[in-house]
């Protein structure tokens, strides 16, 4: 793998093809979950376990797989990772399983996991389908991340709230009150917000793709 | 023609061999997983399960294995069961000193709250605590103690205090406060410890005789 394969795949999945923003694939766990910062980081990041896995053991077994059953056979090998991910993570990170516990089954019904599976592993080497699913797994988790701020600040007044869910009761201490005695702004954390704050997110995404290409424009027809 | 039958049967068999040999990799590594975390799992549960048990119960009132004491109650409509659930029975010396009973609010915003419910021989809630639900993050779900201490306002109450047209939240003219625009919540949970101690009421002695009848118990 060169460095600039490894470069057009990181900036495919991070900003021209972002799961999130462009390709607008697997909304429905963006919307639920991203009701806070935590909460989004930590099903993001489980996501892109989930993905990199997944693309890794689809693409080793792509010339297995007759294409009539790819999809099928692609299925089947997501949910029976994810279910050893949930076991695994039940077993011995249990407080950490408490929390994301009832998001992790929802990935396999993310589509974004089988969409990299059928666009991109099933048609590439292993090495670059694990790249690939990072970079799509980061991809999507800056955009939840954000979102999850967003709503976080707006409807509640804090950020980092549920921290000591994950990191124990000791970093309780990192919850931010950037906005003290907010009375919360109920529409940022029903699924309305997560429409708006999203809608607002693509059009900033696509104002600054095309400022970006204005100034190539400007730029470029510049005679000597 | 025969030729292209046979053909495509021979493609159709091969695929359906594909497909069963996936499936059966994929059953293969998920039996293994789950024999290898079977017990930890366990373990990790019961552990959990201990542990919330000891946040209804003040620590003074017990000195039994608690999770020993486990037994099954036959669903009932006042704590909202459809399957049979559990009971704790705590106890300190030989006496009975108080009892934990699963409960479900059903009515909650989003499906079923799950509660657990410490009671004490005398009929005073020790505490409660919501063991799952869905209601909506950082709105419905002040309820659950890591959020909150809503939930703590349950301890020291009984059927005759507040007295039962003050079982409600403070929206509907009771005594539990309640977060504006998250009424419906509070308002089950409300109902549902509310319905527990109705059941502890009516069934008091049937649930307590049965461990007179094991021949462990002395007068509470």
């Amino acid at each position: 793998m060169t460095l600039q394969e490894f470069n057009t795949i990181f900036q495919n999945g991070l900003s021209k093809q972002n799961a999130g923003l462009v390709q607008l694939l697997g909304l429905c766990p963006l919307l639920a979950i991203s009701t806070t910062l935590v909460n989004a980081l930590s099903l993001g990041l489980a996501t892109m376990l989930v993905m990199a896995s997944a693309s890794g053991a689809v693409s080793s077994v792509r010339h297995f797989v007759p294409h009539e059953i790819r999809i099928p056979v692609f299925v089947l090998i997501i949910a029976a990772l994810v279910t050893v991910i949930d076991l695994l993570m039940n077993a011995f990170v249990h407080p950490l399983y408490l929390v994301l516990g009832i998001f992790i089954p929802l990935i396999t019904t993310n589509c974004i996991v089988l969409a990299r599976a059928d666009a991109f592993a099933s048609k590439n080497r292993p090495l670059h389908s694990v790249v690939d699913a990072i970079a799509m797994g980061l991809g999507l988790t800056m955009v939840l991340v954000v979102l999850g701020g967003m709503r976080e600040l707006a409807g509640q007044g804090t950020l980092l709230s549920g921290i000591d869910l994950v990191f124990g009761e000791e970093s309780k201490q990192f919850v931010l009150h950037v906005l003290p005695d907010y009375q919360g702004f109920l529409l940022a954390i029903l699924p309305p917000g997560a429409f708006i704050a999203l809608g607002l997110l693509i059009a900033a995404h696509n104002w600054q793709k095309a400022r970006a290409e204005r100034r190539l424009h400007a730029a470029t027809p510049m005679p000597a | 023609m025969i030729r292209q039958a046979r053909a495509a049967a021979r493609n159709a068999l091969r695929t359906g061999v594909i497909l069963f040999v996936f499936a059966l990799v994929a059953t293969a590594l998920l039996v293994f997983t789950f024999s290898r975390t079977e017990s930890t799992i366990e373990r990790s549960e019961q552990a959990e399960k201990l542990t919330l048990l000891g946040q209804v119960l003040p620590p003074a009132l017990y000195d039994n294995d608690l999770l020993a004491s486990q037994q099954g109650v036959a669903p009932h409509e006042l704590l909202g069961t459809r399957q049979p659930s559990a009971m704790w029975i705590a106890r300190r010396g030989e006496a009975i000193t108080a009892v934990v009973l699963e409960a479900i609010a059903p009515d909650g915003y989003s499906g079923n709250i799950h509660l657990l419910i410490g009671i004490g021989i005398d009929g005073t809630v020790t505490g409660v605590r919501v063991t799952a639900h869905r209601e909506t993050p950082g709105l419905g779900d002040y309820i659950v103690r890591s959020k909150s201490l809503w939930i703590e306002q349950f301890a020291g109450t009984s059927l005759t205090r507040p007295e039962a047209r003050r079982w409600k939240v403070a929206k509907d003219g009771g005594q539990f406060d309640a977060r504006a625009g998250a009424t419906i919540t509070p308002r089950a949970v409300v109902k549902a410890v509310h319905g527990a101690l109705h059941y502890f009421a009516r069934n008091r002695a049937a649930l307590l005789a049965e461990k007179a009848a094991s021949g462990e118990e002395t007068a509470p």
